[in-house]
């Protein structure tokens, strides 16, 4: 452990839903760190809560949905509890963000370049023509050919691929220390998708760049990620290194995630599959949320719920994982 | 002896894209055609599982459509267990063929009548082809349909939103079991679910295969996907088919520099760490498609012959490949 705080923290988060039925938990106790520099994969099938706990981080809840609990801190400092103005201020400075749909996320009455610099001179103290040098620059080194003549493009000019190269550069427009990117080639084809995928990593390693990535896509995170964190009803059930996590998982779900994955290369007559569904949010079952699909749940998983503990190699909520007296 | 259930011959399907009669007026631009499928054909055997992969635009729904009967083919035949499909006109005639082809949807929010209880979109089927003599044989058909698809009897009396995206695609599969089809059509059948609930729904259809003898037509941009389930597999790009082999000699000995392109950028999870190869460009506009092979703009190997003469099907070891680059030995 070292003495400098992590880039940013995520401690005990809760997130709320409140029904007509009661108050339900979103999100239960979620805590991970992100290291400067660090790619962090955040992984899980939809309704775990991965995005949530995306948008908890920059603040983007949607009502009713709301933070009943927790810390976020970037750099030491709480971010959670900012007004509203201030939270914009380190959103696109310090927090850039990428979105899955990259229409959506670009204004499609401005020109890219119209967007590019009004993001630039919001964060950074440029004027005008320094901020347009700066957004060519930045259209460039995102890969988009003729910077220069495409800048004054409007986004529908751009095809789905060139658009979410557009997105990343406003992303990474203000130079953020972390990048929040929430299922960024979701939307692509796949020959696109390994090209975003190439992009994002060589950007980010380039400008130490931080980077939570949130996937449905384990091909995405084995390729991409330092950690991964995988998400389970709300919690998270597992976390550790990518290689750990994708060779040797320690928790059940984990494990059969990861075998109902079909790989190309060793074909099987069946692939492994975890009967039945994630529980809807409401019909949590007691003790470990995972119990009733588990294969090796046992008594103390039906009542008790597992916190994270040390696994080999990983750590998962697991009780499979707590023998005090063994190593 | 080969046992062709489905024979589609240099098929074709345009769409006209133009704009409105007075925007061609002002702009004085004429009427544009999309060649969404163009001049394909290819054969699939009783009891196997033929695929069909590529991007997105790529023409692959398009045929599954053309197939069922939902587009009529702008030229091109399509052979159905030797009838003729263009042959039959009348609705009375081609009745027969559908109730023994059937499709499975990707999406199955959509797909699924949400003001009628499960039960009523299983029997469909069964009332329209008049496969059941009475209401009661019916209702025992639902019955094993949903347990064929490892549904509860109770749950026919729901209605669809009550179940879970995997749960739905189980209600589709049962609807397309119920009039006993030969023939299943499957597009994108488990893009829309999560992994894990993809690879239940995978084995069901395997389990299902087996069991009733289907032939089934795979539709999917998922290569992992299309390894596990597929026996023979046609690789499309902008239209038209591109190559056309066996499973293991298309994973093991990948062809057409397209096919090739496709494998390298597969995000997998065994290769932890490795650094992809990089590939430019993307899928060009598929109305204005480019001349000669329309892969050229993206392809490593092109040269003069390529950006002028569309290469046409041939066979290349094992495979069919539409490549002149393969022709002329200069593919590595």
């Amino acid at each position: 452990m070292t003495a400098t705080a992590p880039l940013l923290e995520v401690s005990h988060l809760r997130i709320e839903l409140p029904t007509r039925r009661g108050t339900q938990l979103a999100i239960d106790d979620v805590s991970f760190s992100i290291g400067a520099g660090e790619v962090l994969g955040v992984v899980g099938e939809s309704g775990a809560g991965k995005s949530l706990t995306a948008a908890a981080i920059i603040n983007l809840l949607e009502p009713p949905l709301r933070k009943a609990g927790g810390e976020i801190r970037l750099e030491g400092e709480r971010i959670d509890n900012l007004s509203f103005d201030a939270m914009r201020r380190i959103r696109g400075k310090r927090i850039g963000a990428i979105f899955q749909d990259p229409l959506t996320s670009l204004d499609p009455l401005y020109t890219v370049g119209q967007q590019l610099v009004e993001t630039i001179r919001t964060h950074l103290p440029l004027g005008e023509r320094a901020a347009q040098a700066r957004a060519v620059e930045l259209l460039e080194e995102v890969g988009i050919p003729a910077a220069r003549e495409r800048i004054d493009a409007y986004p529908h000019h751009f095809s789905g691929g060139m658009r979410q190269r557009v997105v990343i550069a406003l992303a990474l427009a203000a130079n953020p220390r972390l990048v929040i990117a929430d299922e960024p080639t979701t939307a692509l084809d796949v020959s696109t998708q390994a090209q975003i995928i190439a992009l994002l990593k060589r950007l980010c390693r380039e400008h130490g760049t931080a980077v939570l990535l949130v996937t449905h896509d384990m091909g995405v995170i084995a390729e991409t990620a330092d950690r991964v964190a995988v998400m389970y009803a709300g919690r998270i059930v597992e976390i550790g290194p990518v290689r750990a996590v994708v060779k040797a998982p320690q928790h059940p779900y984990t494990v059969g995630l990861m075998g109902s994955i079909p790989a190309i290369g060793h074909r099987l007559e069946r692939l492994r599959q975890i009967d039945g569904a994630m529980p809807r949010l409401g019909a949590i079952p007691a003790g470990c949320a995972f119990n009733p699909r588990c294969p090796r749940a046992f008594d103390r998983c039906l009542v008790e719920r597992p916190e994270l503990m040390p696994a080999s190699g990983t750590e998962a909520a697991c009780w499979l994982h707590d023998r005090p007296d063994h190593v | 002896m080969s046992d062709t259930i489905l024979k589609v011959e240099a098929l074709a399907r345009d769409f006209d894209v133009s704009p409105s009669w007075l925007a061609r007026m002002l702009s004085g631009s004429g009427r544009r055609v999309l060649k969404a499928v163009d001049n394909v054909s290819f054969a699939i055997e009783r009891g196997e599982t033929f695929s069909l992969v590529g991007e997105s635009g790529c023409g692959k729904s398009t045929v599954a459509r053309l197939i069922v009967g939902l587009y009529r083919p702008s030229a091109g035949r399509i052979v159905i267990d030797g009838t003729d499909r263009s042959l039959l006109k009348s609705r009375a005639a081609v009745a027969p063929l559908h109730r023994r082809v059937q499709m499975i949807f990707q999406d199955p929010y959509a797909s699924l009548n949400p003001r009628w209880r499960v039960r009523d979109i299983i029997a469909e089927p069964i009332r329209t082809h008049r496969l059941a003599r009475d209401e009661s044989a019916v209702r025992d058909r639902v019955d094993e349909l949903l347990r064929q698809v490892s549904l509860g009897t109770a749950d026919g009396d729901k209605f669809p939103h009550a179940f879970s995206g995997g749960q739905r695609q189980r209600i589709s599969i049962a609807r397309a079991l119920a009039s006993e089809p030969e023939f299943l059509v499957l597009d994108e059948p488990t893009s829309a679910l999560d992994v894990s609930v993809q690879a239940q729904i995978l084995n069901l259809m395997k389990d299902l295969q087996r069991r009733l003898g289907l032939t089934y037509l795979f539709i999917s941009h998922n290569l992992a996907v299309i390894f596990h389930v597929s026996d023979r597999i046609g690789v499309m790009y902008l239209g038209r088919l591109v190559e056309l082999a066996s499973t293991a000699e298309l994973f093991v000995r990948p062809r057409h520099p397209y096919t090739r392109l496709l494998l390298d950028t597969v995000p997998d999870i065994e290769m932890t760490g490795r650094n992809r190869a990089p590939v430019s460009g993307e899928v060009p506009n598929p109305i204005d498609p480019p001349p000669g092979c329309s892969f050229h703009p993206r392809c490593p190997l092109a040269n003069e012959r390529c950006r002028i003469e569309r290469p046409l099907l041939r066979v290349e070891g094992g495979s069919l490949v539409a490549c002149h680059a393969v022709e002329e030995g200069r593919a590595p």
